[in-house]
């Protein structure tokens, strides 16, 4: 009976971990599959050209650059709060806080919210204030959606910290500032891992961008102009009747998940260096 | 006599207004000494130091003993005021260091602290080179100049003895040392700051025993020019460097005196239990 048990639980985790494996390869797969023939030069250098979303030439630069745009200001702006916030909950408050803990609460809530909830939060906001869909409205609706899930992580991973590295700071004397500065930059990996789960996130929504970015098929020059999307731009493409159009989409599908693998692989590069000797 | 000496400091100070006030008042003491007076520690409604009374003797070597739990660690941490940290803890009394109470109006928390070199249980070397783990001390306290700094940092290192092991990759990261190297590192990087008391928390605890009998050894030479005061659970090792032996237990001050005398003639019942390992 017993060696029954152990039989019957080994085949439930091995089929787990490969049905895990068949959706990661099926995805990726079809992706390349349908994408990777409509995958040309052209579609990375050009802007789409008049009748590109009926099959004629041009490419999805619009929305590359529009997603690189976005998600690097958002990016700017969470991190930017996201580590004096960490560093408050963590080593300013006691351990013990109510104050830490309820931040931590609404973190877990925001974290909750559906991202097209912050595409209607940040929508109605730019109406208040009388903003159209821009990319500075993307920005910050984007910012909005990726801050909870930076700053929850970060704050994990901050908390597995032991005790002896602020000690041993403080008992040189150290401020609290000064103090802060060298646990960064132990916390450096787990800052990087803590924007690559957003950048994740955030690139790759398109609830958040619909209203608020809006969609181009130029490149904006300023911040209060529209911006196109790789996510918008490949439900777009996806929407067309023409096949040609609806390949192109898992070509931008590839480009896509291409940009996200360079953001981790160059976040990685420099955090290494980054994290070695000097102050 | 304790306002008399700031009474003298003040005038001289006052008398060369350009000078160094720190400087001056460091050569104007002439008891280096640590003396504690009424100390009561609570934390949140435990009482963890009970009326706490002693004078710690200068430039020899101080071994806190005790069962754990005894209120050692905690008692060693309200030294450099580490329990500013934690607000539950509550400490009543005083803490005369250089004949200033450290929990006196006004005391800035830093100076305390770099008063204070402390040795803690594991070795936590700073995420940076094995140089700069040494440097960080004088950095932080306002040293600029790279010539100094190269300077302290080679001298302390080179009086721990681990210059000779490390000369050549100094500028590579502190982690990759073994953990006996790591504890000798922290010891110069708490010498750096130039200390006048260090502190040791079990601080050999961790180590093989190569490693602490080095340890041990370093505690020895550093005795004449500053005043130690170590935590310790071997008894053998109080027994080897300390000169001076404090036995706790339960929060309380048992029993205290001369190596020597403390170890062959205890005066406690507790205390001979304590040594017979009756108890621990």
């Amino acid at each position: 009976m017993k060696f029954l048990e152990e039989k019957i639980f080994k085949v439930i985790m091995i089929c787990a971990a490969m049905i895990i494996l068949f959706v990661l390869v099926y995805i990726i797969g079809t992706v390349f599959y349908r994408g990777f023939h409509s995958l040309t030069l052209d579609m990375i250098t050009k802007l789409p050209g008049g009748g590109f979303y009926l099959g004629k030439e041009g490419g999805v630069l619009n929305a590359i650059v529009g997603s690189l745009y976005i998600i690097l200001g958002a990016l700017a702006i969470s991190i930017l709060l996201s580590v004096p916030l960490v560093m408050f909950i963590n080593f300013y408050l006691p351990a013990k806080s109510i104050f830490a803990s309820l931040i931590r609460f609404s973190l877990d809530i925001l974290f909750g919210i559906p991202s097209i909830v912050y595409g209607a939060f940040g929508f109605a906001i730019m109406v208040y204030l009388g903003i159209r869909a821009s990319l500075l409205g993307g920005i910050l609706t984007v910012a909005m959606l990726i801050m909870p899930i930076m700053m929850r992580s970060f704050d994990e991973i901050t908390r597995l910290l032991s005790r002896d590295l602020p000690d041993a700071l403080l008992s040189l004397g150290a401020t609290k500032y000064e103090m802060t500065k060298v646990i960064l930059r132990q916390l450096m990996p787990g800052l990087v891992t803590a924007i690559l789960l957003a950048v994740g996130r955030g690139i790759g929504d398109a609830a958040t961008v619909l209203f608020t970015a809006g969609y181009t098929d130029n490149i904006p020059a300023s911040l209060n102009q529209p911006a196109a999307t790789l996510p918008l731009s490949i439900f777009f493409q996806l929407g067309s009747p023409v096949e040609e159009v609806q390949n192109r989409a898992y070509a931008s599908a590839i480009i896509l998940t291409v940009i996200i693998l360079i953001l981790s692989f160059s976040a990685r590069y420099i955090s290494s260096k980054f994290s070695k000797n000097k102050l | 006599m304790i306002s008399q000496n700031h009474q003298h400091a003040d005038d001289i100070t006052n008398s060369f207004p350009g000078m160094n006030e720190a400087i001056i008042l460091r050569k104007l003491i002439v008891n280096q000494s640590i003396r504690v007076e009424n100390l009561d520690v609570y934390i949140e409604e435990q009482h963890i130091l009970k009326d706490i009374n002693m004078t710690i003797p200068e430039k020899s070597i101080t071994c806190i003993i005790g069962p754990s739990g005894c209120g050692k660690s905690t008692f060693l941490k309200t030294l450099n005021r580490m329990h500013d940290e934690t607000p539950e803890v509550k400490i009543t009394g005083k803490v005369f260091v250089d004949d200033e109470n450290i929990y006196g109006p006004g005391v800035n928390v830093i100076d305390t602290r770099k008063k204070m070199g402390l040795l803690a249980q594991r070795p936590c070397p700073l995420p940076m080179s094995i140089y700069e783990n040494v440097a960080y001390g004088p950095r932080i306290h306002g040293i600029k100049r790279r010539k100094a700094i190269n300077q302290t940092v080679i001298q302390y290192l080179q009086y721990v003895g681990l210059w000779d092991e490390v000369r050549e990759r100094v500028h590579t990261s502190a982690t990759r040392l073994s953990i006996g190297q790591q504890q000798r590192l922290c010891l110069a990087r708490g010498l750096a700051i130039e200390p006048e008391y260090i502190l040791g928390d079990e601080a050999t605890s961790a180590l093989d025993p190569l490693s602490t009998k080095k340890i041990e050894e370093l505690f020895v030479k550093l005795k004449e020019k500053y005043t130690i005061i170590l935590v310790t659970h071997t008894l053998r090792q109080a027994k080897r460097i300390a000169d001076y032996i404090i036995f706790m237990y339960l929060g309380k001050i048992i029993e205290e005196g001369p190596t020597e005398s403390f170890f062959s003639n205890p005066k406690k019942q507790l205390t001979r239990d304590y040594l017979s390992g009756s108890f621990s």
